[in-house]
């Protein structure tokens, strides 16, 4: 016991003595959240769009103003010939363009069909989906308004746990999970490849410590850096972005010192494996790209084909964004998420004794 | 020391050719570079490709018919048989909130037990439910049951009053196929760049640092401008490398257009690739630590990349502050023009304006690493 403290105070020290390296796990896991929790938005804030306008008509008037009612769609030109887009999108002036026909009115007024054309930019696709789901709202609200048609049945629409449908509210506490395995993962990956690369490993193998000592020593320390940033990322979520706690600090914390386990894991196996750092990165980077970007924090894993989300079962990240964000926003209690936890458990309990032996058993 | 008469052409070249083959066989026996070079591009386009998707299908949605009338039966229809849906159906409203309660459901559908005799009255009701645990899906799925009650009811014979419908006409330019794809593939063209560039480089210069070995290359007749480029070129091989193998499987599996020129495009690579490999020379020579140069270059380049480029979240939607930050980053500049080229065609404001931009940023990144480099000599 006195050992695996001493081992323990040892990694601690050499991990926190550069100041350099304090300085980035603090002030890392707060620009990033800041940063990061106003980058991460899929609503629609600003569309800056151009109008032609063939029909000059009071109808066509009126349709103009009720667009421009709108908050989020900004005009930015007002065009005199359709060839005039193709300047105002490729320079992303506008990301839309609304041209009225010449015969708008009269085809209204003589119950006929009128049609609005609208041209969207579609390399962002998905904030052209958007923009053209609320062109095509705004100008159905319109013509009801216009023709005083009552509807025989309406949508009555909620939503739960997110009433104002906000994308960083989903975002905002993935980063909970997302930001501290980044960290873990460099940290724990390290931790080996350093001491081999220096030669000090092999020192630490002939001292009087088991390899189970040598392995909690070389885990804990990255995995109290990844809960201290979780801590930091879950305040600025809770009170600076004021998104409301839902669920319990304990099932919260116990579900993060599980992912934090399995990431470990991860990353001791790398760090066992490689040969020095710059493999180590290599290998971070060839496990980590996969990892973020298909565990559900950017994009949502049921839009994925059938066989990679299969492939994600294998990812902790996955199911601890899926658990963080239940317990979060709907207040997820443990038996409800603990389906989550086995995946995780079962991460670290094959990666975390693969890593102890590797320690030894690797050929240099 | 640097300028001895050796530093002729001819001397330069010859010293050079000498160190790009130690660099080469460096590289080729660790097999951990052509890794990064060949596999990572490869696998981030084939599983972001087809996995990073935006594009909402089968959404699991509990329909309850409260009423089970024809009419009711009916108004529910377009659930079924579209991509979009995959429907349940329920007969009690708690049974569906359950469902929603474990995730086996994103929606609820309900259509309420009087909804046929309100229907007479015009005043029937659907409600829908959606979980805004995933907000996006919540969004989409209510504009689509919207639009598709909208035109149900429509149908039903609304008497015309004399006034006519206004039908919305759609074009969707760029991105023939209507999918999220060809919105993710440029933006790992730029990851597989930025990757190579500035992290391998960055701690492969670091390692020289901490070892030492940069202080006894100093002492040879290599100018220091030749160790650095000697250390460069084979990186910049394996990004280019990564690159066009991305552009072939980009090609191959989800047919992406090259709608620019394939020279302009190759050219403003090379332009990004120097600002990535700058970017990571400057890292290493500020830190001289591989670990340091390692954190490092994932809060500049591969975060911010990711995050605050546009490659996920559209910059038209973020506060002025970050959008202000995001484009501070050289990564923003180049996807910018990096989609144009290939998605809208050779466009020369914008090449020139950010090819200009790019070019800044080579000239500033070199200049303060030779800085901090000459200063450690002295």
């Amino acid at each position: 016991m006195r050992r695996l403290r001493f081992m323990i105070q040892k990694e601690m020290l050499s991990l926190l003595k550069d100041p350099r390296l304090r300085f980035i796990i603090v002030m890392g896991a707060l620009i990033q959240g800041f940063l990061f929790g106003y980058a991460a938005n899929y609503n629609l804030e600003r569309v800056p769009y151009a109008i032609l306008d063939l029909s000059h008509s009071q109808s066509s008037t009126e349709l103009l103003k009720h667009i421009n009612h709108t908050s989020i769609f900004t005009p930015k030109a007002v065009m005199h010939n359709v060839n005039e887009l193709n300047d105002l999108i490729n320079s992303e002036t506008v990301i839309l363009g609304i041209v009225i026909p010449e015969d708008f009115e009269n085809k209204l007024t003589a119950g006929g069909v009128a049609s609005v054309q609208v041209i969207i930019d579609g390399r962002n696709a998905s904030t052209a989906g958007m923009a053209a789901g609320y062109v095509n709202q705004i100008i159905n609200s319109w013509h009801l308004e216009k023709s005083k048609l009552q509807l025989p049945v309406t949508v009555e629409s909620r939503t739960w746990y997110n009433p104002n449908q906000i994308s960083r509210w989903n975002f905002i506490p993935s980063l909970i999970g997302m930001i501290p395995f980044v960290q873990i993962m460099i940290l724990s990956g390290m931790s080996i490849a350093k001491e081999r690369e220096q030669g000090t490993f092999d020192q630490l193998l002939v001292t009087p410590l088991s390899q189970i000592e040598i392995l909690i020593g070389k885990a804990i320390p990255p995995m109290i850096v990844g809960l201290i940033q979780s801590a930091i990322l879950f305040c600025i979520c809770w009170l600076w972005f004021d998104i409301p706690f839902a669920g319990s600090f304990g099932t919260i914390l116990l579900v993060l010192i599980v992912f934090a386990l399995s990431a470990t894991g991860i990353g001791l196996i790398i760090s066992s494996i490689a040969n020095n750092m710059q493999q180590v990165l290599v290998y971070i980077l060839v496990t980590l790209l996969p990892l973020v970007l298909l565990s559900g924090i950017a994009t949502p894993i049921n839009n994925m084909p059938e066989i990679l989300q299969i492939v994600t079962t294998a990812s902790p990240l996955r199911y601890a964004v899926d658990s963080i964000r239940r317990i979060y926003l709907e207040g997820a209690t443990f038996t409800e998420i603990s389906g989550n936890m086995i995946p995780m458990l079962i991460v670290a309990s094959i990666t975390l004794p693969i890593a102890a032996w590797l320690f030894r058993n690797k050929a240099q | 020391m640097m300028n001895t008469s050796k530093d002729s052409l001819a001397g330069f070249l010859m010293r050079l050719r000498a160190l790009l083959r130690k660099e080469f066989s460096q590289l080729i026996r660790d097999n951990s570079s052509l890794l990064m070079g060949i596999v990572l591009p490869l696998i981030l386009i084939f599983i972001m490709g087809y996995g990073m998707s935006l594009d909402v299908k089968h959404v699991p949605i509990a329909v309850v018919l409260e009423d089970v009338s024809p009419t009711a039966v009916q108004v529910t229809k377009f659930t079924q048989g579209s991509t979009y849906f995959s429907p349940r159906y329920v007969y009690d409203m708690r049974d569906a909130e359950q469902l929603m309660k474990t995730h086996d459901v994103s929606a609820i559908l309900r259509v309420p037990s009087n909804f046929s005799s309100k229907l007479a009255n015009k005043e029937a009701q659907i409600q829908l439910i959606t979980n805004g645990s995933d907000a996006m899906t919540a969004k989409s799925v209510q504009m689509y049951v919207e639009s598709s009650v909208l035109s149900w009811a429509v149908l039903q014979g609304v008497q015309t009053n004399g006034f006519g419908q206004v039908q919305v006409v759609s074009r969707l330019w760029f991105n023939d196929a209507n999918t999220s794809t060809w919105f993710f593939v440029p933006g790992i063209l730029m990851l597989v760049l930025t990757i190579v560039g500035v992290f391998l480089t960055s701690v492969v210069m670091a390692r020289e640092w901490e070892r030492g070995t940069f202080e006894s290359l100093f002492v040879t007749p290599v100018h220091i401008g030749e160790i650095i480029l000697s250390k460069m070129i084979p990186y910049f091989t394996v990004a280019f490398i990564g690159l066009l193998l991305c552009l072939l499987a980009g090609r191959l599996l989800y047919d992406l257009p090259i709608r620019g020129s394939f020279t302009i495009l190759i050219l403003v690579s090379w332009l990004y690739l120097n600002v990535a490999l700058g970017l990571g020379l400057l890292i290493s020579a500020i830190t001289k630590n591989q670990f340091l140069s390692c954190q490092v270059s994932i809060f500049v380049s591969f975060l911010p990349s990711v995050m605050l480029s546009g490659f996920i979240f559209d910059l038209n939607s973020v506060p002025m502050v970050v959008n202000i930050v995001g484009h501070l980053f050289p990564t923003t500049y180049y996807l910018q023009v990096l989609k144009s080229l290939l998605l809208v065609g050779d466009y020369w404001p914008l090449i020139l304006k950010n090819s200009l931009i790019l070019v800044g940023y080579i000239v500033l990144f070199f200049s303060i690493t030779l800085l901090l480099t000459r200063k450690k000599v002295e």
